[in-house]
């Protein structure tokens, strides 16, 4: 691991002026992915900027019959909060099914929101990546793909977005609230907080340097039947092959997003009006490129949305 | 006593995180940190390389690489016995395998020494390397040929054939606990303290590398976090934490990391195999074939009896096993967890019950009609060979006449049920072996073994023994084991340790009972005080056991373990998604020590087999000849989730043609041929084959009901 100095903040305003100070600095809360890719090499800021003290863990009602989920509230806590699981069952679901119990304690929000992908050329520091050297080439096209993307690919990445929680958000329509330099607040619909790949692929997400993320907003209930279905080759800490996050109501699909397909949650707004799962799963597979090893996800995807939306329809909401 | 489950003698201070592991040793006080450079090609040379930055870097107490490390015994051919080999490292540009050791720094801190590794640049001159196992070719050079009758005629008759052809992954044997050496060069002797499953036997190898006698080296191993094989040959943290201290003259401490281990430490080779099958209507086989395609190096040739073994399992009149080899560009490939038996007989009964399913017999009766108790390859009397028991109970206890008799035809709900079965067998090795049983005058008992516990219950199975043997409480018995200095065994590996052990431990303990009732005769209450009246400095007496081949039981009878798996499965018919729903293991395997660790240690192994059966697989790019999944996170083993209810039941049974308390090895017979009762349940449940291990839903997706 490169040497890096560390300090501590206690407010937002202090962190974004820490982080203006100190160019390639990075915050830092639960570190569950950002240490591991320290020790790796894969990541190796001079500056840490520990966000923990911020406050920023309250889970606040909206005036709009919302909720506020602060960027510091860990994985575990929102999991088991009694207003997400009753509200929000798919986000709920989705956390679970996430990690381990001992890293869901540790991970925040906005952590998760940051996680970076498990591309297996993206672990390796001995191969070109161009998210790790921009520039330098994807040592995983053309390799084992077996988990890679399948959408939304480009030629300089093919890499997959990792995060369960990240799918249910944007099933769900949530906002990213950040500040950045000079205290100037933004709120980022999730649908634009993670980017695709295209020749940048080091850029991940919408975020400007420095700037950072004090919560997740999310809408008024959707109500309806929230279901997040996970599929993987072992019951439980495993990344997915695919998830599924669907809200339904009466059978019919209300919202719909997967996981595992590409470098950001998968959601085609048009596979929702009132689609047969067929229909659905055309339209949100629609231009796919998937490589010999990772075809089945195609497959995989139609059939989960099948028996998720089947499940649905079992469950009264 | 012997028998008893009782609790580890040594388990309060291990849970309590008192008993120190290789790493954690203080023995040595403070020592400098190691750090190995590994290359970041999978077969060429170093062009250049350059060091300055790294030696210039704070704390950094040496860099090392091909062009200044310390001359050692060159690398020897890989005849001979593949533990008394040399292993010079950093001994020239040549690069053979991905994360080969190119580099090493040693510092103050770890972080000094790892961060320093990241400030080489190196320049490589690439070549061409071969990552990818073919198939089997025309001109093979086939090697361990069992053979009987002529197979090729029994296939052409048959009536009723099978033949296929499977493949099994690349397998790493990944204990919890990592790599490590602690070496201390002091007043001319080398002192290590060294994660290791044999003691004894490394010090010709490293004495010849570092160019020491090896009575000047001394290796410590008292507490082993699991080997799996994984800690029985020399490897580089040994030899570079060695040369580091000899050359400082300060303990320098090496811990490889956990993506190291993934190359730095050997594999389980990746297999093809070809198995043939020939049977009349009522279910004898005529034919048993097994060729396999068993990755090698071309200078390391570690040999998976992949194909052994179907030696011995069943009888038929015609048979042909045997195996060759294809070289690779990957490390060198070692021991890990059931070599051979776990990889074969995972594809041999799997295709066994592709025999079952033509025939329409039960594979638990096809079994059984087939079971021998003559060794078909040594043509010696099995003995202890109650395959026939353990699939009858299993089938029993298992409740194997509710399965499902046709393919894919059970249903729980969104899942597909199915039931397998496999039998499991385990050639058990004896070595020759000594221990030492002391007894003092002061009430305590000495056993000392150069024997390790590597996480299975050494210290409690061989405390167990003694205690019984010479009417002790076991509370007054003290075993050291695990270090050079003490009697030479053959450590613990290939299942031989308990048995080796425990049998030399009570020869010892019953020459001491002999010496003692020739002045006390054998009707004292005490034999402490008898020992302090007749025998005021202590008395003690060495046990032996012979090797194999010069122990008469082993001339005249086979000795194997036995053993048959049960499992129930469930696939998501949507998914694919394979889960274990129940499993059951019965074992006949001599005399139990202690029945909770035996039952701790057959689970485990029953746990590998589903592993290999539904998750593990070593992914090596074959462009680059890479690990691509080098870690927990990519590399699958079953997780508490994925192990539901799950049994191992033991037969009581002695086998006097082993040895004299009836012992046999457990360590691996778990494994065995667990890993083919999975792929049959989910077959059953499926009516999917998957030839091409593991079985994962990408592989079942295509054959599952749309």
């Amino acid at each position: 691991m490169k040497p890096f100095s560390y300090e501590r903040v206690t407010s937002p305003g202090e962190a974004v002026e820490a982080a203006a100070a100190q160019p390639g600095a990075r915050f830092i809360a639960g570190g569950t992915n950002l240490l591991d890719l320290m020790k790796l090499g894969i990541e190796a800021p001079a500056h840490l900027i520990d966000v923990n003290r911020l406050g920023l863990d309250m889970i606040e009602p909206m005036a709009e019959g919302g909720l506020r989920i602060g960027a510091l509230v860990r994985n575990a806590d929102l999991a088991a909060d009694r207003r997400v699981r009753r509200d929000y069952a798919v986000l709920a679901r989705a956390l679970v099914s996430g990690a381990s119990g001992q890293l869901r304690n540790k991970a925040t929000t906005a952590g998760n929101l940051m996680q970076r992908t498990r591309c297996p050329y993206f672990y390796n520091t001995d191969m070109p990546c161009n998210k790790r050297r921009p520039g330098s080439g994807c040592a995983a096209i053309g390799g084992l793909t077996h988990n890679l993307a399948v959408l939304g690919v480009s030629d300089a990445c093919i890499a997959t977005h990792p995060s369960d929680m990240c799918v249910a958000l944007r099933a769900l329509d949530a906002t990213v609230e950040t500040v950045g330099a000079g205290g100037r607040t933004r709120s980022i619909p999730i649908a634009a907080f993670h980017r695709l790949p295209g020749d940048r692929p080091d850029i991940e997400t919408a975020l400007e340097p420095g700037e950072l993320i004090t919560a997740v907003t999310l809408p008024a209930p959707l109500g309806g039947v929230q279901l997040y279905r996970k599929v993987r080759e072992r019951a439980s800490y495993a990344f997915a092959n695919l998830t599924v996050a669907l809200v339904a109501r009466e059978g019919q699909i209300v919202r719909l997003a997967f996981g595992g397909l590409a470098a950001k949650p998968w959601r085609v707004e048009a596979a929702e009006e009132g689609a047969e799962a067929d229909l659905a799963a055309d339209l949100a597979l629609a231009g796919a490129t998937p490589t010999e090893d990772n075809a089945y996800k195609l497959p995989l995807a139609r059939r989960t949305l099948k028996a998720t939306l089947a499940q649905a329809t079992e469950v009264r909401s | 006593m012997i028998g008893q489950g009782i609790s580890r003698t040594d388990g309060p201070i291990k849970v309590t995180g008192r008993a120190a592991y290789s790493a954690e040793r203080q023995d040595a006080g403070p020592t400098l940190h190691g750090y190995i450079l590994g290359a970041g090609i999978g077969k060429g040379r170093v062009a250049r390389i350059d060091i300055a930055a790294a030696e210039a870097a704070p704390g950094v107490r040496l860099v090392w690489t091909h062009e200044n490390a310390p001359e050692q015994g060159p690398a020897e051919g890989i005849e001979g016995d593949m533990m008394d080999r040399t292993r010079p490292e950093l001994a020239g540009d040549r690069i053979n395998y991905y994360g080969m050791p190119i580099a090493f720094v040693v510092a103050e801190s770890f972080e000094e020494a790892r961060a320093a590794a990241g400030l080489i640049t190196v320049e490589y001159e690439l070549e061409a390397g071969a990552f990818a196992l073919g198939g089997f070719g025309p001109d093979l050079n086939w090697r361990r040929p069992s053979r009987a009758g002529d197979i090729d005629q029994a296939m052409r008759e048959g009536p009723v054939t099978v033949e296929e052809t499977y493949s099994t992954p690349y397998h790493f044997s990944q204990p919890m606990e990592l790599h490590a050496c602690i070496a201390d060069w002091r007043d001319g002797h080398l002192h290590l303290y060294l994660t290791a499953q044999m003691v004894n036997q490394l010090t010709t190898g490293l004495g010849k590398t570092l160019r020491l006698d090896p009575s000047a080296i001394s290796i410590d191993s008292a507490y082993v976090g699991g080997g799996f094989g994984s800690k029985i040959v020399l490897h580089c943290e040994a030899v570079l934490a060695s040369l580091a201290t000899m050359a400082l003259g300060q303990p320098v401490k090496l811990m490889l990391t956990r993506r190291q281990i993934f190359t730095l430490v050997g594999h389980r080779p990746a297999s093809i195999s070809r198995v043939r099958l020939a049977a009349t209507p009522d279910g004898q086989l005529t034919a048993l074939g097994h060729d396999a395609l068993i990755q090698v190096r071309t200078d390391d040739a570690w040999d998976e009896g992949v194909s052994s073994v179907g030696k011995a399992l069943y009888a038929s009149p015609n048979r042909l096993t045997r195996q060759a080899h294809q070289a690779l560009d990957v490390q060198p490939g070692e021991p890990v967890r059931g070599p051979g038996e776990l990889p074969g007989l995972m594809v041999l009964e799997s295709t066994m019950d592709e025999l079952a399913e033509k025939l329409g017999i039960d594979p638990v009766e096809l079994r059984l009609r087939n079971d021998t108790q003559i060794d078909p390859d040594k043509r010696l009397p099995l003995s202890g060979r109650r395959l026939a028991d353990c699939l009858r109970e299993g089938a029993e206890q298992f409740g194997w006449r509710d399965r499902p008799t046709r393919p894919a035809s059970r249903r729980d709900g969104r899942w597909l049920v199915g039931y397998g079965v496999a039998s499991s067998m385990r050639g058990h090795y004896q070595t020759s072996a000594e221990v030492m049983v002391r007894i003092e005058p002061d009430g305590w008992v000495i056993v000392r073994s150069d024997m390790t516990d590597i996480g299975t219950g050494t210290y409690t199975i061989v405390a167990q023994v003694v205690a019984e043997a010479l009417g002790v409480p076991i509370s007054q018995i003290k075993v050291e084991l695990a270090h050079t200095k003490h009697p030479k065994g053959n450590g613990a590996g290939g299942s031989w340790g308990a048995a080796n052990t425990t049998v030399a431990a009570d020869r010892a303990a019953a020459a001491l009972r002999a010496r003692i009732a020739v002045v006390a005769g054998t009707g004292y209450n005490d034999i402490f005080a008898e020992v302090r009246r007749h025998f005021p400095d202590g008395i003690e007496e060495t046990g032996k056991t012979l090797d194999n081949k010069d122990d008469p039981n082993y001339r005249t009878h086979a000795q194997y373990t036995y053993g048959a798996s049960f499992a129930e499965v469930g696939v998501d018919i949507d998914t694919g998604e394979v889960r274990l729903r129940r499993m059951l293991g019965v074992f006949a395997a001599g005399r139990i020590l202690n029945a909770k660790t035996a039952r701790s240690q057959l689970i485990g192994g029953m746990i590998w087999g589903v592993s290999a059966a539904l998750q593990e697989a070593g992914a090596l790019d074959p462009r680059h000849g890479h690990w691509v999944n080098g870690d927990f996170a990519e590399y699958l083993i079953p997780t508490h989730a994925d192990i539901p209810a799950i049994d191992a039941i033991m037969l009581e049974d002695f086998d006097d043609k082993a040895n004299h308390l009836g012992v046999k090895g457990i360590g691996e017979l778990g494994a065995g041929g667990t890993g083919g009762s999975v792929a049959n349940a989910v077959y059953n449940a499926t009516g999917v084959r998957v030839r091409d291990f593991p079985i994962t839903l990408a592989k079942l997706l295509p054959g599952l009901p749309g």
